[in-house]
């Protein structure tokens, strides 16, 4: 197993209040690493820093042997990382196929003039990726809704919307910050075959915050426990389920006595 | 429901259509012609400046209503498209340059122009942009104003001495115009039989023509990649950075492009006019242009070409001269009645925004359906 993304040394400030407190982080191919913690632990900093929204204020972020660290979302997006948002964040006026094309930007190559005069290269292009951007809906299970506005799909459709969208990028490394945020049971074990899916199918890392216990102890090889932006705890979901400093993280000193007696 | 506003063209089919709006365009300025014997009313150069006003406002769309950008100078791009066609076709500049090239060249240098304001402003958003471009809305009438005489030392040493490159407000006049005489030589006429010079019909074809090439190329942008990477910028500027599109770059077409249609059309309305001046330019046609754009729907293509030609045309004829003709003849003898004109746009944005806050013909995409959520796609895919 290769190292596809490695994080030495992140530290991310904001004024006085350190965020993400020198952390090394490494995520393997073909793996689903989860980061969990309280609530302003740092997760989605570090998912900033490593998508290029936030540049680390000291440390190194490495992906596929390339230093990343003060590079634009959009170049990191180019290079093979992408992510889905907290808060659903789609081109609510956009048809769906429109919002998946977009991921695709990077990838035509028309120009201009190619807009303009459309040359039988760039119609050959066009045509292919509306026809990829159809199959990729179909994939993540939004066949018939190609054509209807982001905005008025129900919220379990616009979350695989967005994974669409960030899988026509065709990243190598995946982020899903809460995905399963506001489903319900039923929706959220459809989620969890299907981001294991994309792993065995599409030959991606995933990296994914996320709340839900069940999900993460699931569907994880590797379970990182955030507190104050440093890291807590690693290691399979066995391992981290029985560490001392994350129940103390997640319960406090007291509940950790209690637990003990 | 259907909105019928929001699809004016779904009332004829097809090839039909187009024939039919062909012919329209044809027959219109000499029916006009009949119009304005019977009424006494200017009603080609007034349609012929609504049209260029429609090109303009199909830069602005792009801008405004594809990319989400407020601009409130976009004025300065017709300024800078007018005054390069003035110094390139002012006689006194001794360059005389081709109409037909001359048009081109406008285009290109506003696009260089909005690059140049672009770049180190595209990095504002909302608000602090509309202020930044508000600046540049004024500077430039104002620089036109004042290189009328000027000198350029640098070093102590003087560069150019007493140059009058925009001739100041007296601004330039006269300019070129299109020279058919190859036209005369081919077919062997006499001298002067295509000399079109201010032929109201004649301009109304050429800008006519000045138009569709705008349009197409709107068209054709709207659906393309870069059209779609502006609407993502539009909708969320963040949320496309993250997926691969270059919010900086993107912007910056959008600029360039705007601006470059903005100069084409000041090409063509400097050469109409035979003259230029710093006062064609001000503040209110920024805004005037925006208010064909709001009211007729941002980001609709269709929507701006017919609510350009009908809001300026509003303005020029309706306006300017039948509301003055009724109202000055005995109510109100002393009266201005143009003076209104702000008043008939600010209550008529004041309407629209309460009433259809997308505008009169919106585009299409924005019109959507709430899908029921269906079991059956419910249960559907992820594990199929």
């Amino acid at each position: 197993m290769s190292i596809l993304l490695e994080a030495q040394g992140v530290s991310k400030a904001f004024g006085r209040l350190v965020a993400v407190d020198t952390l090394d982080y490494t995520i393997e191919d073909n793996s689903i690493n989860s980061i969990i913690g309280p609530n302003g632990a740092g997760k989605t900093t570090f998912f900033n820093v490593v998508t290029g929204y936030y540049k680390p204020t000291t440390g190194k972020v490495v992906f596929n042997q390339r230093n990343i660290s003060g590079s634009r979302p959009n170049q990191l997006t180019r290079i093979g990382i992408a992510r889905t948002f907290q808060t659903i964040r789609l081109f609510n006026n956009l048809t769906a196929r429109e919002n998946v094309l977009i991921g695709m930007h990077h990838r035509l190559k028309s120009g201009v003039f190619g807009d303009i005069f459309r040359p039988p290269a760039v119609r050959r292009e066009e045509a292919k990726a509306y026809e990829e951007a159809g199959q990729l809906l179909d994939y993540v299970g939004l066949k018939g809704y190609e054509e209807h506005a982001a905005k008025s799909l129900p919220y379990g459709h616009q979350r695989r919307l967005e994974i669409a969208r960030a899988l026509a990028t065709q990243p190598k490394l995946l982020l899903l910050d809460e995905p399963t945020a506001g489903m319900n049971p039923n929706e959220t074990q459809d989620m969890i075959l299907f981001i294991r899916k994309l792993r065995d199918e599409r030959n991606l890392s995933i990296l994914l915050i996320e709340h839900d216990m069940k999900v993460v102890m699931t569907i994880s090889d590797k379970v990182t426990v955030l507190d104050y932006g440093k890291k807590i705890s690693e290691g399979q979901p066995a391992e981290v389920q029985k560490d001392e400093r994350v129940i103390e993280a997640y319960l406090g000193r007291r509940a950790l006595e209690m637990l003990k007696k | 429901m259907r909105d019928i506003l929001a699809q004016p063209r779904s009332m004829f089919s097809g090839r039909l259509r187009w024939v039919l709006i062909a012919i329209i365009v044809v027959i219109a300025p000499f029916a006009m012609k009949e119009l304005e014997l019977l009424t006494n009313f200017g009603l080609i150069t007034q349609v012929n400046r609504a049209l260029i006003f429609v090109a303009l406002a199909q830069g602005l769309n792009i801008v405004v209503g594809l990319a989400g950008l407020l601009d409130l100078g976009y004025a300065a791009f017709f300024a800078i498209g007018a005054y390069t066609f003035g110094l390139l076709t002012w006689p006194s500049h001794d360059i005389e340059m081709s109409f037909f090239l001359a048009i081109w060249i406008c285009a290109l240098v506003a696009a260089v122009f909005g690059i140049i304001i672009g770049a180190p402003t595209l990095r504002l958003r909302g608000d602090y942009l509309a202020i930044v471009t508000l600046a540049f809305g004024e500077i430039i009438p104002a620089l036109v104003r004042n290189l009328g005489d000027f000198t350029l030392t640098f070093r102590g040493r003087v560069l150019i001495e007493d140059y009058n490159l925009t001739n100041g407000s007296q601004g330039l006049t006269p300019l070129g115009r299109p020279d058919f005489s190859f036209l005369e030589n081919l077919f062997g006429l006499d001298k002067g039989a295509f000399n079109v010079g201010v032929d109201p019909t004649f301009w109304y074809f050429a800008i006519v023509i000045t138009s569709m090439i705008v349009l197409f190329s709107a068209i054709r942008l709207n659906n393309s990649r870069l059209g779609r990477a502006w609407k993502a910028i539009r909708e969320d500027e963040t949320a496309a950075d993250f997926m691969g599109v270059d919010p900086i770059r993107t912007k910056l077409a959008a600029f360039a492009i705007g601006a470059s249609f903005s100069g084409l059309a000041g090409a063509v309305y400097a050469s109409m006019l035979g003259a230029i001046f710093p006062e064609l330019f001000k503040f209110q046609v920024s805004i005037f242009l925006l208010i064909i754009v709001v009211l007729s729907g941002r980001g609709s293509i269709w929507g701006v070409l017919i609510g350009g030609i009908i809001i300026a045309t509003f303005d020029g004829v309706f306006l300017a001269q039948v509301l003055p003709d009724i109202f000055n003849g005995e109510l109100l003898p002393e009266y201005d009645v143009q003076s209104l004109r702000w008043v008939f746009f600010g209550i008529g944005l004041i309407v629209i925004m309460i009433f259809r806050p997308q505008g009169l013909f919106p585009p299409k995409s924005i019109e959507t359906k709430i899908v029921p959520p269906t079991t059956e796609s419910a249960e559907g895919a992820p594990n199929s």
